[in-house]
C-alpha cells in the first residue's frame, strides 16, 4: 500500500505539473513587457486602454443581463415542470442539454440566417438588436448549467406543500415565484450565475460572428497584435475565472444538506 | 400527448374544465424554438437546398472534396487525441486521490482546481500556451537555456496538430476529472476485497472487476471530450489565425467571408459538425445510462 500511495503522488505531481507550467509561463511572459526586469507595465498598459475599459464593461453588462433573462425563464419553468408537468420533464431536460450537443458557432450561424435584415424578426439589423440576440444567445450557452443548478436546488425544498400553503394564503402565481421559490433557491441560482459570468466574460465566437464589441473579440485582436499584453489579459482572465469558481464554493457552502425529496 | 399523460397521473387535475397547465410552460418553449431549434433547423434545410431554395444532396456530396474532408480529418484527429490522452490523464488523476491512497486535503484542492480549469478556455488558454510553448515561451527558454534542446528544431509547432492537442489538454483532463471521479468513487471497496480474498492480484481486479464496471463511464466520458473539442472555436483560433484548418475555423472563416464562394456549402459543413457531435453526444447518453447500472 505504502509503494501503491508513492506512485499516486508522483503520478498526481506529475500531473499537476502540466497545469502549472502553463500558469507560472503566462504571468512570467506578462511581466516581461520591460526589458531586463520584471514589471507590471504590460497590466498598466492594458488596463489604462480605453478599449479594454469599454469592451470589458460592455462584456460585464452583457453578462449580468444574460443571467437576469435567464433566471426569469429557467426558475419558473423549472418549477413549472416539477409541480405540474413531471410527463414532460425529460423533453425539457433534453431541451437544456441541446446546447452541449449543437456547437455554438453552429447555432450563431443559424441566428445570423435566420434573423437578417429581410427576415420575419430582423434582429441582426440594428445594434439594439444584435445586441438582444447576443443576450438571448447567451442565455442558450448557459441553459444547461443554469437549468441543472436551480433543478437541484428544487429538489431541496417541497415545491407543492410550499406552493399550496402560499396558495392557501391567498398568493398568487407570480407572488409563489418570487418571495416563495425564487428564495428559497437562491443559493442555487446564484451558483448558476457566476458560472453564466465565467461563460460570457470572454466569450468570442458568438460576439465575434455577430459583431459585437465584446471582451472576447478585444482579446483576440490584442493578441494578434500584441506581445505581452496578452499574457496579462489571460492573467486577468484567469482571476475572473477563479473568483467565480471560489463564489461557487462559498454559496454552495451555505445551501441547504437536504436530501432529495419526491416530486 | 404527455398532456394527457400528466392528467391521467393526477385525477384531481383533471376535473378542471380547461387544461392550461401547459401555459407555463409557453414561455421556455418559444425561447427554445427561437434561440436554439429554429436557427439550427433553418440551416439543416439550407444544408439541402440549391440557390434558389430547391431540394437538393449536391452540398453534402461537396463535402466531400479534398479540402474540406482533410479539415474534418484534423478535426477529428485533434479531437480524438485530446479526448483520448486527457481521458487517460484525467482518469489517473482522479484515481490517485479517490482510490490511490492519498490523504483527504489533496482532493478538494484538486476538485476546485479542475473546476476552474475545465472554464478556462478559449482565447485566455490560448494566450497561456503561447506564453509556455511559443517561439519565445518560458518552457521553450528554459530548454534552449539548461538544457541547450532547441524545441523548435524538432519540428514542434505550436499552431499544430500536436501543440493545439496539448494546449486542449488543458481543459479536457479536468473536464474528465470532474465526471470520472463519482463514478471511481463508487466502485466499492468490498469488490476490491472480494477480490483479493479469491486470490486476484491487483492487475487481475483491474481487468476483470474494475474496468468491466467503469468502462461505460469511461468511454462516455471519452466521447463527451470529444465532441467538447470538436465544437471549440476560440482557442483555435487565436493560437493559429486561420492557418490550421480544422472544421470549426473553416466555418468561422465561412460565416465571416463566405470563403468557400457558396453558402449552402457553408450550412452542410455546419450540418456535417450537428451530426458528428449529435453522434457522439447520442452514443455518451448510451453509455451513461448503461454505467449508471452499476454505479448507485
Amino acid at each position: 500500500m505504502r509503494t501503491n500511495r508513492a506512485v499516486s503522488w508522483v503520478l498526481l505531481a506529475l500531473g499537476c505539473l502540466y497545469f502549472v507550467l502553463p500558469l507560472i509561463g503566462m504571468v512570467e511572459f506578462s511581466l516581461r513587457m520591460r526589458r531586463g526586469v520584471y514589471s507590471l507595465d504590460a497590466y498598466w498598459v492594458v488596463l489604462a486602454d480605453p478599449k479594454f475599459q469599454s469592451t470589458f464593461a460592455y462584456s460585464v453588462v452583457v453578462g449580468l443581463l444574460t443571467i437576469v433573462v435567464g433566471i426569469f425563464i429557467v426558475v419558473p419553468t423549472a418549477y413549472w415542470v416539477r409541480l405540474r408537468l413531471p410527463g414532460l420533464r425529460p423533453y425539457v431536460e433534453f431541451v437544456t442539454l441541446l446546447p452541449l450537443v449543437i456547437p455554438a458557432i453552429v447555432v450563431v450561424f443559424g441566428y445570423i440566417r435566420l434573423y437578417n435584415t429581410s427576415s420575419f424578426l430582423p434582429l441582426t439589423g440594428s445594434a439594439t438588436g444584435t445586441n438582444i440576440l447576443l443576450v438571448f444567445g447567451y442565455v442558450m450557452l448557459a441553459l444547461p448549467y443554469m437549468y441543472r443548478a436551480v433543478d437541484t436546488g428544487l429538489r431541496t425544498i417541497d415545491v407543492r406543500t410550499l406552493t399550496e400553503a402560499a396558495q392557501i394564503l391567498g398568493a398568487g402565481w407570480g407572488t409563489i415565484i418570487a418571495r416563495i421559490i425564487l428564495p428559497n433557491v437562491l443559493l442555487a441560482v446564484l451558483s448558476g450565475a457566476f458560472l453564466t459570468f465565467a461563460i460570457v466574460i470572454g466569450e468570442f465566437t458568438m460576439a465575434a460572428l455577430l459583431n459585437r464589441p465584446a471582451f472576447g473579440p478585444y482579446l483576440q485582436f490584442i493578441g494578434a497584435n500584441r506581445a505581452y499584453e496578452p499574457a496579462a489579459l489571460a492573467v486577468i482572465a484567469f482571476v475572473i475565472t477563479w473568483a467565480c469558481m471560489a463564489m461557487i464554493q462559498i454559496v454552495s457552502r451555505f445551501a441547504p444538506k437536504t436530501s432529495s425529496r419526491s416530486n | 400527448m404527455a398532456h394527457q399523460d400528466v392528467l391521467a397521473a393526477h385525477p384531481i387535475r383533471a376535473r378542471r374544465r380547461l387544461p392550461l397547465d401547459w401555459l407555463g410552460i409557453v414561455p421556455f418553449a418559444a425561447f427554445a424554438l427561437l434561440f436554439l431549434i429554429l436557427p439550427t433547423l433553418n440551416l439543416i434545410a439550407g444544408a439541402f437546398q440549391d440557390r434558389d431554395g430547391a431540394f437538393t444532396l449536391q452540398n453534402i456530396v461537396n463535402l466531400f472534396t479534398p479540402s474540406i474532408m482533410a479539415a474534418y480529418w484534423i478535426s477529428i484527429k485533434v479531437s480524438l487525441a485530446s479526448a483520448l490522452i486527457g481521458g487517460f490523464m484525467g482518469f489517473v488523476m482522479a484515481a490517485t486521490v479517490t482510490i490511490g491512497g492519498l490523504p483527504g486535503w489533496v482532493r478538494s484542492p484538486l476538485m476546485t482546481f479542475a473546476g476552474v480549469a475545465s472554464n478556462f478556455a478559449g482565447i485566455p488558454l490560448a494566450f497561456a500556451f503561447l506564453a509556455t510553448l511559443g517561439r519565445t515561451g518560458l518552457l521553450t527558454a528554459f530548454l534552449m537555456n539548461v538544457f541547450g534542446f532547441n524545441l523548435y528544431s524538432t519540428g514542434f509547432n505550436l499552431l499544430s496538430f500536436w501543440g493545439l492537442t496539448i494546449t486542449y489538454l488543458f481543459f479536457q483532463i479536468p473536464l474528465m476529472i470532474l465526471i470520472i471521479t463519482p463514478a471511481l468513487d463508487g466502485l466499492k471497496k468490498e469488490w476490491a476485497e472480494a477480490a483479493a480474498s479469491l486470490g486476484a492480484s491487483r492487475l487481475q481486479y483491474w481487468r476483470m472487476v474494475a474496468l468491466p464496471i467503469l468502462w461505460p463511464a469511461l468511454l462516455g466520458t471519452i466521447v463527451l471530450l470529444f465532441a467538447n473539442a470538436f465544437g471549440a472555436v476560440a482557442t483555435a483560433y487565436a493560437l493559429t489565425g486561420s492557418s490550421l484548418n480544422i472544421v470549426p475555423i473553416v466555418l468561422f472563416t465561412q460565416i465571416r467571408g463566405d470563403v468557400l464562394q457558396d453558402p449552402n456549402l457553408g450550412y452542410a459543413l455546419a450540418f456535417g459538425m450537428i451530426v458528428i457531435t449529435g453522434v457522439s453526444n447520442g452514443i455518451y447518453i448510451w453509455l451513461r445510462a448503461r454505467a449508471e447500472r452499476w454505479l448507485r
